[in-house]
């Protein structure tokens, strides 16, 4: 009991430290981002736990595809509509505002309701009821900063999914301690999933966010585990001699892509769910690592050093074609595809460190997206908007976003620890 | 040159076996003890962890005196370093000299690069020691090789020291 609280506390503590140092950086004005204002929604009860206002107005300005209106800029704070002054919005240059009121319900139901205006047109854009309660407020705004991202986008909004990541602290020597942690996708609300004196590494999410794969070390050895998320339940499925590591779901969340070296070094392998059937891939001597599916199921991308550094290939499992795809820099790794499967985001060495870069496989054109020098672990968002990745800030790992053009930037908190290896979730149901 | 090499890892080792043969029953239960000590003060978080997860130095080492126990490799590179050779050896006379003895060879990267990469980086090391020391008469069921890439480093930090630092492979003695 003592323990549930003090990790409620625990909760508490990291949830209010990651909404007060969460920094975004618009670093080019290339397009110029819609200004919007997200109005303070009107509540009359006692002291709600969440601004969902304030979540929603950050939500979509770490998008990068807005400018917020700060707040205390705000000459008025309308909640409905006869309230609304357009000509006070058009004059503080809004192209859009978000009005909204919160009504308690029965039951320790609050009813949200929410109206964005066109503010030039003097026009309703779209406006929904949203039912909730105290406790899931975040969820609520996550829920309105994906409809309006979407209206005035057409892209289908990411708020509402979560991230998972790795924390790790050194206690002293030879002591440590290991977390796979969930939350939010603005990193708010983390909970630890496992915990271990060992090294976890390697999460990755199945098709569907049901389940989670990582790798654990918590039998002194590398094993590959499932977890069911719902019920804590997990299986370890592979614990071969030597590595067993950087397992990555197909599409369609049948079969697993695992590295092995049981047979003597390093080598991709595709094990079969439901009959445990495993096929060996790649055969060479040398590295070959890290790899993910392309949307459609057909190919698998590998890092591997064959060619004398590590660069990223293509196997079409059809044909058992192999294809080299990188070629800018002496050593690019780790790579995962845009849903569209045309942008390949990897790890991309310069003269001054690893950053994270991408690649239009259509163009070949490489853009280095970072300017820090041990950037790893990039990870994409459902709607292909933002690219998170582990990397360094004052000596201690921290997770980063940065936009696929590179435009906005933003840092996470770092609340505990080092932190690495994000994966961002699929849509969540 | 290479004779009086060879010639004083043999004595060096026969006198580490004399050591270890002597003082190794003291030195498991210190081993033990201490190791226990850190598992109980672990075990309160340990979430699903199970079957009494250990930490990589339990398990009683052996003290094998004065030997090295943690070579360093260059940057990049996998290949056994001159300055680790001739402890190497030692170790190899001391295992093949008792067939019940066994070694843990931990392989580990530095912090650059990728995790997964390093993972294999590590274990490129770690199996570099494998190799010297089968080549030196060493049984392979003496050898269990395990790579942890860059995930536990021997100092936090990114300066040249500290990276040259966890660029190594640690051999740790453990009792079977």
């Amino acid at each position: 009991m003592v323990k549930q609280l003090l990790a409620g506390f625990v909760l508490l503590l990291s949830t209010l430290t990651v909404r007060a140092e969460l920094v975004v950086e618009v670093t080019q004005g290339v397009d110029a981002p819609s200004p919007v204002a997200i109005v303070p929604f009107d509540w009359s009860g006692s002291a709600l736990s969440e601004d969902v206002a304030k979540i929603v107005s950050d939500d979509l300005g770490r998008s990068g595809f807005f400018k917020m209106m700060p707040r205390e800029n705000m000459l008025s704070t309308p909640h409905e509509r006869s309230q609304v002054f357009f000509r006070d919005w058009r004059i503080s240059n809004n192209d859009y505002i978000v009005i909204g009121r919160l009504i308690p319900a029965a039951n320790g139901q609050i009813t949200a309701t929410i109206e964005l205006y066109d503010v030039l047109k003097e026009q309703l854009v779209w406006s929904e009821t949203v039912n909730g309660n105290s406790s899931n407020l975040r969820d609520v705004a996550h829920y309105i900063a994906d409809q309006v991202f979407q209206q005035l986008t057409g892209i289908k909004g990411a708020f509402s999914t979560r991230i998972v990541y790795v924390t790790a602290e050194m206690l002293g020597k030879d002591k440590y301690r290991y977390r796979l942690q969930m939350a939010d996708s603005d990193g708010a609300r983390p909970r630890t999933i496992l915990e271990s004196k060992e090294p976890i590494l390697s999460p990755t999410w199945s098709k569907d966010g049901s389940k989670l794969a990582y790798v654990s070390f918590e039998s002194t050895r590398p094993s590959i585990y499932v977890q069911h998320l719902a019920t804590g339940q997990r299986q370890r499925i592979q614990s071969f001699k030597g590595l067993n590591g950087a397992p990555a779901w197909s599409p369609q969340g049948d079969r697993l892509a695992l590295v092995l070296s049981k047979d003597g070094n390093p080598e991709i392998y595709v094990l079969t769910l439901a009959t445990g059937q495993l096929d060996r891939l790649t055969r060479h001597y040398g590295i070959d690592t890290e790899p993910t599916w392309s949307p459609d199921g057909e190919s698998i991308l590998f890092t591997s050093d064959r060619g004398g550094m590590p660069q990223i290939y293509s196997l079409h499992l059809p044909s058992r074609d192999l294809k080299r795809l990188t070629f800018e820099g002496k050593y690019n790794s780790r790579g995962r595809l845009t849903q569209d499967g045309r942008f390949l985001t990897m790890v991309h060495q310069d003269s001054d460190g690893f950053h994270i870069a991408v690649q239009d496989l259509k163009s070949g054109r490489v853009d280095i997206l970072t300017s820090t020098g041990l950037d790893e672990s990039p990870t994409i968002a459902p709607n292909g908007s933002i690219i998170l990745y582990a990397t360094k800030k004052g000596g201690r790992g921290v997770l980063a976003g940065v936009s696929l053009d590179g435009r906005v930037r933003f840092t996470m908190p770092n609340t505990q620890g080092d932190v690495r290896e994000p994966a961002w979730s699929p849509f969540l149901q | 040159m290479r004779v009086s090499n060879v010639t004083k890892a043999v004595s060096l080792a026969l006198s580490v076996a004399w050591i270890v043969g002597c003082s190794s029953p003291s030195t498991l239960s210190d081993e033990d003890t201490s190791s226990s000590t850190a598992d109980g003060s672990a075990s309160t978080y340990g979430t699903g962890s199970g079957n009494g997860v250990n930490g990589s130095g339990a398990g009683g080492s052996v003290d094998v005196a004065n030997l090295q126990t943690v070579f360093y490799f260059d940057f990049d590179t996998s290949s056994v370093r001159n300055d680790s050779i001739a402890d190497l050896e030692a170790h190899a006379q001391y295992l093949s000299m008792n067939p019940t003895a066994a070694v843990r060879v931990e392989g580990h990267a530095d912090e650059r690069g990728t995790r997964e990469y390093n993972m294999a980086l590590g274990e490129r090391r770690a199996k570099a020691v494998e190799r010297f020391l089968a080549v030196n008469g060493v049984s392979a069921g003496q050898v269990e090789s395990i790579s942890y890439g860059e995930e536990k480093p021997a100092m936090m930090g990114s300066d040249d020291s500290s990276l040259s630092q966890n660029r190594r492979v640690e051999l740790k003695y453990v009792s079977r």
